[in-house]
C-alpha cells in the first residue's frame, strides 16, 4: 500500500480500522483500513458489488460492522446509542445515488425539511437559507418544481443542497456520477470540489467512474475482494504497477478480473442439455 | 418428509420472527408518540389522509348496509308480527358488530393498503434511509403519526357508519315498508344500552384501529424494497387485517356479550 505520510490523529475525521462486514454469508469487507483527514476529498473506488455503498452505510451508522472499528469525528459509530448516533448524523450530509428526495414535496420544501426538523428558525430565515443553498447548486430557479419534474442531474444537485442545509462537516457521496450526461457530470464534479474547499468540508466520494473521481480527489482507495488493494494520490495510483489496478483504471475488459463469471466449460454446458 | 418438516419449521420460525419484529416495532413507535404532542400538524395531515379521504366509501357503504339490513330484518320480523322492533334489530347489529367490523374491513382496503404502499415506496426510493441520515427518525416522523391517525380515525368512521346505517334503515323502514317512525326510535331508545352496546362497539373499533394501523405501517416498513415487495406487502396488509379483525371480533364478542 502506498505511503500515507504521517497522519496527525487530530486531523483524521473518518478512521476505519480492520473493518469486517459480512452479508448473506459473503465477506464484503475483510480487514479494510481507510482514513480521511479534515478538508480532504477522498475517493473510494472499486468494481460494482464490492460494497462501496455499504461502506457509506457503515460510516453513517445504518449498518453495524461485525468486526473492526469505524470512528467518525472521534466517535465510535458502531457502539453509539441511538440518541448519540442521531446527534452525530446532524454533522454529516449524504448524497444518495437516487437523490432520495421526498417526492411529494417541492425542491424548496425538500431543502427546508432538515431545517424545519432540527431548528426552530422563523420562516424568513429558513427561506434565506434554502435560497442560498439552492443558489449554491445553481437551482434557485427550480425551487417550485417537484422532484418528478427534474432531470437526474438536477435531482442530485437539489439533494446536495438538502444535504448541505444544516452545514455539515462531512459529506458522503454515493455514486454521484453514475448515469449522468457529460454536462451535469462536469457540474457535479466542480460542485463537489468547490463546496469542499469553500465550506471547509470533508468529502468521501464513492464511485466507479475512475477518471471523474480521480480528477477531483486528493487521495483515493481502490477496494476489491473485501480489501483495500491500492491507496494513494491519483498520481500514485496511475503510476501503480499492479496488474489489477491497471486493469481497473484503464477499463480493460479482461485481466486479473476475468470477463467471464466462473462457470463450467462451455462445451460441457452445451452438451449437458436442459435440466430434467 | 424431512424436507417437508424443514419447510414447516423454517416458515414457522420466519413467521415468529416477523411477529417479534412487529411487536418491537410497535413498542418503538409508541415511544415516539410524544413528538406528536409537540407537532400536532403531523397528526392532522395524516388524519386527513387516513380518515377524511376514507369518509366517502364509509358513508355510502353505511347507508346501503342499513337499508339492506332493514329489508332483510323486516321480512323476518314480519312473520312474528314484530316488525315494529326493526329499529332495535338494526341498531344492535350496527353498534355491536357491523359498524366496527365492516368499517375496519373497508378501512383496510382503502386506507391500510395506501399506508403500506406509501411507506413501502418511501423505503424503496431510499426516502426513509435519507431521513435517517438527516438525523430524522422515520419511526417518529413518518410512522407514529400514521399509526395514531389510524387508531383515532377508525372509531370515528365506525360511528359515522353506524349512524348512517340507522338513518338508511329508518328511511327504508318508514318510506318503503310502512313502519311507524315513532316506534322505530322509541323501541331503539328503550332497548339499546350505552354501556353494553355502544361502548363495547367503540372498544372494538379502537382495537380494530390499532390492529389495522399496526399491520399497515409494519408491512410497509418491513417490506422488500422492490416493486414486487411493495405489491406483496400491500396485498398482505388487506388480507391480514381482514382475517385478524374477523378473528379478534369473534373473541371480543364472546368476552363482551352474554
Amino acid at each position: 500500500m502506498a505511503d500515507l505520510s504521517p497522519i496527525d490523529s487530530e486531523d483524521v475525521v473518518i478512521d476505519i480500522r480492520n473493518l469486517v462486514f459480512a452479508r448473506g454469508g459473503r465477506r464484503l469487507f475483510d480487514g479494510v483500513d481507510v482514513s480521511v483527514r479534515r478538508g480532504e476529498v477522498v475517493a473510494i473506488m472499486g468494481p460494482s458489488g464490492t460494497g462501496k455503498t455499504t461502506l457509506l452505510r457503515l460510516i453513517g451508522g445504518q449498518l453495524r460492522a461485525a468486526g473492526g472499528q469505524v470512528d467518525v469525528a472521534g466517535e465510535p459509530v458502531g457502539s453509539l446509542s441511538r440518541r448519540a448516533l442521531y446527534r452525530l448524523r446532524r454533522r454529516m450530509g449524504v448524497l444518495f445515488q437516487s437523490g432520495a428526495l421526498f417526492t411529494d414535496l417541492t425542491c424548496y420544501e425538500n431543502v427546508a425539511f432538515p431545517l424545519r426538523e432540527h431548528t426552530e428558525l422563523p420562516e424568513a430565515i429558513i427561506r434565506h437559507v434554502v435560497l442560498m443553498k439552492l443558489e449554491a447548486v445553481g437551482l434557485r430557479g427550480a425551487r417550485d418544481l417537484y422532484p418528478a419534474e427534474l432531470s437526474g442531474g438536477m435531482a442530485r444537485r437539489v439533494s446536495l443542497a438538502r444535504a448541505l442545509a444544516l452545514d455539515p462537516e462531512i459529506i458522503l457521496y454515493d455514486e454521484p456520477f453514475a448515469g449522468q450526461d457529460p454536462i451535469s457530470m462536469g457540474a457535479l464534479m466542480q460542485l463537489i470540489r468547490q463546496l469542499n474547499d469553500a465550506l471547509g468540508l470533508t468529502s468521501v466520494v464513492v464511485s466507479h467512474d475512475v477518471d471523474e473521481a480521480l480528477s477531483i480527489a486528493d487521495r483515493a482507495y481502490v477496494i476489491s475482494g473485501g480489501r483495500v488493494i491500492a491507496a494513494g494520490t491519483p498520481a500514485e495510483l496511475r503510476a501503480s504497477d499492479s496488474d489489477w489496478v491497471r486493469q481497473f483504471l484503464n477499463a480493460l475488459p479482461d485481466g486479473p478480473v476475468p470477463f467471464h463469471y466462473p462457470a463450467a466449460a462451455m462445451a460441457d454446458d452445451l452438451r449437458a442439455g436442459p435440466k430434467p | 418428509m424431512t424436507a417437508w418438516l424443514q419447510t414447516l419449521g423454517a416458515s414457522t420460525l420466519a413467521s415468529l420472527a416477523t411477529l417479534g419484529r412487529s411487536v418491537q416495532f410497535l413498542v418503538r413507535v409508541a415511544g415516539g408518540l410524544d413528538e406528536l404532542a409537540r407537532r400536532p400538524s403531523l397528526l392532522v395531515q395524516q388524519m386527513h389522509a387516513v380518515g377524511v379521504l376514507t369518509l366517502v366509501i364509509i358513508m355510502v357503504s353505511g347507508v346501503f348496509v342499513g337499508m339492506v339490513l332493514a329489508l332483510q330484518g323486516y321480512y323476518t320480523l314480519v312473520d312474528f308480527g314484530a316488525e315494529q322492533s326493526l329499529g332495535v334489530l338494526v341498531a344492535l347489529s350496527l353498534t355491536r358488530e357491523l359498524g366496527p367490523v365492516v368499517t375496519a374491513l373497508l378501512f383496510a382496503g382503502r386506507a391500510g393498503s395506501s399506508l403500506t404502499a406509501e411507506i413501502g415506496l418511501m423505503k424503496a426510493t431510499e426516502q426513509l434511509a435519507g431521513m435517517e441520515m438527516m438525523a430524522v427518525d422515520p419511526e417518529r416522523r413518518v410512522i407514529a403519526p400514521r399509526l395514531l391517525a389510524a387508531l383515532l380515525s377508525l372509531p370515528l368512521l365506525a360511528a359515522i357508519f353506524t349512524l348512517l346505517g340507522i338513518l338508511g334503515a329508518y328511511l327504508v323502514g318508514t318510506a318503503m315498508l310502512g313502519i311507524d317512525g315513532g316506534s322505530f326510535w322509541s323501541q331503539m331508545q328503550a332497548q339499546v344500552s350505552f354501556a353494553d352496546d355502544i361502548l363495547n362497539g367503540m372498544i372494538k373499533s379502537v382495537l380494530f384501529g390499532l390492529v389495522a394501523g399496526w399491520i399497515a405501517v409494519f408491512n410497509g416498513y418491513d417490506c422488500m424494497p422492490t416493486s414486487h415487495g411493495v405489491s406483496r406487502a400491500t396485498t398482505r396488509t388487506v388480507v391480514m387485517t381482514s382475517l385478524v379483525v374477523l378473528g379478534l371480533d369473534f373473541v371480543l364478542t364472546a368476552l363482551m356479550f352474554d
